[in-house]
């Protein structure tokens, strides 16, 4: 009996140091609005999340809050076991380990794409210059645009932004990727590019929480998708059981709508 | 005779005064006028206090009774010994920064937020942000202002002449004493300034071409 009950505590104990990004118990207003509601959620090493729900569910505040580019009313949020710091050089330290995908690219319009992929490699990592061109150069050919190194973004077309907001993030090696509606803002002929690097990233490994409307996406490449609605997580499955059998009339609801027609 | 041949060697030193008057008070109200908007725009409440309240005292205050209180208070109290030079810099200096600092804060703002976003989502500090980010894409919109504020800023320097400061201005006082006739002298002046401002103006329309090529 209780052999049976240490067993089950090693178990319990085996993925917590697993464990690289903990929400625990999460709340967040914009003013009268409750856009977060108790939010717990607990992403492993190398898992893909998608995170879907209706506009206005607060899926891309939930995504924003991990890098605490918006800032919580109460709960906790770590990474890597440590809990987000305040404003500063530290949070500033944690933010390099965290790459972050805008749905609106937000390249440095000033600098070239190989720049915008430089940059942060000299300025935070404190690369030199030779070994943080030949990484950015590497990173633009595998998001497959090396050959605009030398345009600046306003010459790309989205779908080639994008990749190059990827590269960007990359090139931090950071520990976690977080994507806020990646494809919302492109044409629809770009948006295969896009999500074709983002499913290779899943495939090598890296930890992804997505927030996204492309279903094919969440069904191909996700471990788990947490579909959220109303500021709550109301359902948490894994693709299959999700976009076959969900269990809440919410998701029942949302998936009749963008699925049957 | 001609005021101007006669009495050359001291429109020469007022013209001198001016220019340096002028290139040191610039400096100063750019370097304070950045750093300034930067505390304004900091995520730091008391540096975003202290910002505003610079703003809202050397901006309000008359320029002459800055120059009052730096020449007869501050001396008292802070620094004494300084020159009229200096503290004459310091006020006008002072007192631009504030307008600078607003210039700069507008073309802060024109540069969309997403940017500053993506530059601390790679880890940047807020300093690196504002120096690599986005104050780099705010200067195409604040050298415009810019330049009229310096140009304001030549012409303000005259009050300097009223504190002992050799300087343009100062001349025409000099010469109606000796009982030159008025008008030759205030076109001289005038040209002495237009000198100052064209070439003030000049040099912006350059920086604003060479930033269009840039881009």
């Amino acid at each position: 009996m209780s052999g049976v009950s240490v067993t089950k505590a090693a178990e319990d104990a085996a993925p917590e140091a697993n464990d690289l990004v903990v929400l625990s118990n999460v709340n967040k207003h914009f003013g009268a609005l409750h856009v977060l509601q108790d939010i717990d959620l607990t992403i492993a090493r190398g898992e893909v999340v998608v995170v879907i729900g209706p506009s206005g569910s607060g899926k891309s505040t939930l995504c924003r809050t991990i890098n605490r580019l918006e800032t919580v009313d109460s709960g906790a949020i770590s990474i890597d076991g440590k809990p987000l710091p305040q404003e500063g050089k530290e949070l500033a330290r944690l933010r390099a380990d965290v790459g972050m995908v805008f749905q609106s690219f937000n390249l440095f319009a000033h600098k070239t794409v190989l720049e915008n992929v430089m940059l942060g490699q000299i300025k935070v990592r404190k690369a030199d210059k030779k070994a943080a061109e030949e990484k950015a150069r590497t990173l633009l050919d595998r998001v497959g645009v090396g050959v605009q190194a030398d345009k600046y973004p306003a010459q790309l077309s989205g779908g080639q932004q994008q990749r190059v907001a990827i590269a960007r993030a990359l090139a931090m090696d950071p520990k976690v990727m977080l994507f806020d509606e990646p494809t919302s803002a492109l044409d629809p002929e770009m948006i295969n590019e896009v999500l074709e690097v983002m499913q290779q990233l899943a495939r090598d490994g890296m930890t992804m929480i997505v927030v996204t409307h492309e279903m094919g996406f969440a069904r191909s490449a996700a471990n788990r998708v947490v579909f959220m609605a109303d500021g709550k997580i109301v359902e948490e499955a894994t693709p299959d059981q999700f976009f076959s059998n969900p269990r809440s009339d919410r998701a029942k609801d949302f998936l009749s709508k963008i699925l049957h027609h | 005779m001609n005021v101007l041949l006669d009495n050359f060697p001291a429109f020469r030193d007022g013209f001198i005064g001016t220019v340096s008057i002028t290139a040191v008070s610039s400096l100063i109200a750019l370097v304070l006028g950045v750093a300034v908007a930067g505390f304004r725009v900091s995520p730091v409440p008391p540096l975003r206090y202290f910002g505003t309240a610079w703003v809202t005292l050397m901006r309000n205050t008359p320029l002459t009774l800055l120059f009052l209180i730096f020449f007869f208070v501050v001396p008292e109290i802070l620094f004494p010994g300084m020159s009229p030079f200096v503290l004459g810099s310091l006020a006008l200096g002072f007192y631009t920064s504030s307008f600078v600092c607003e210039a700069v804060r507008s073309g802060i703002n024109t540069v969309p937020l997403g940017q500053a976003e993506a530059a601390r989502s790679i880890g940047m500090t807020f300093a690196q942000t504002l120096q690599l980010v986005v104050l780099p894409q705010a200067t195409r919109t604040v050298v415009p202002p810019l330049s009229s504020i310096f140009i304001a800023l030549t012409k303000n320097s005259a009050i300097a002449g009223a504190f002992s400061n050799a300087e343009l201005f100062g001349w025409q006082k000099l010469m109606s004493d000796k009982g030159y006739d008025i008008v030759p002298v205030f076109i001289w002046v005038a040209i002495g300034y237009l000198i100052i401002t064209f070439t003030i103006s000049g040099l912006f329309r350059l920086l604003e071409r060479r930033m269009e090529v840039a881009r």
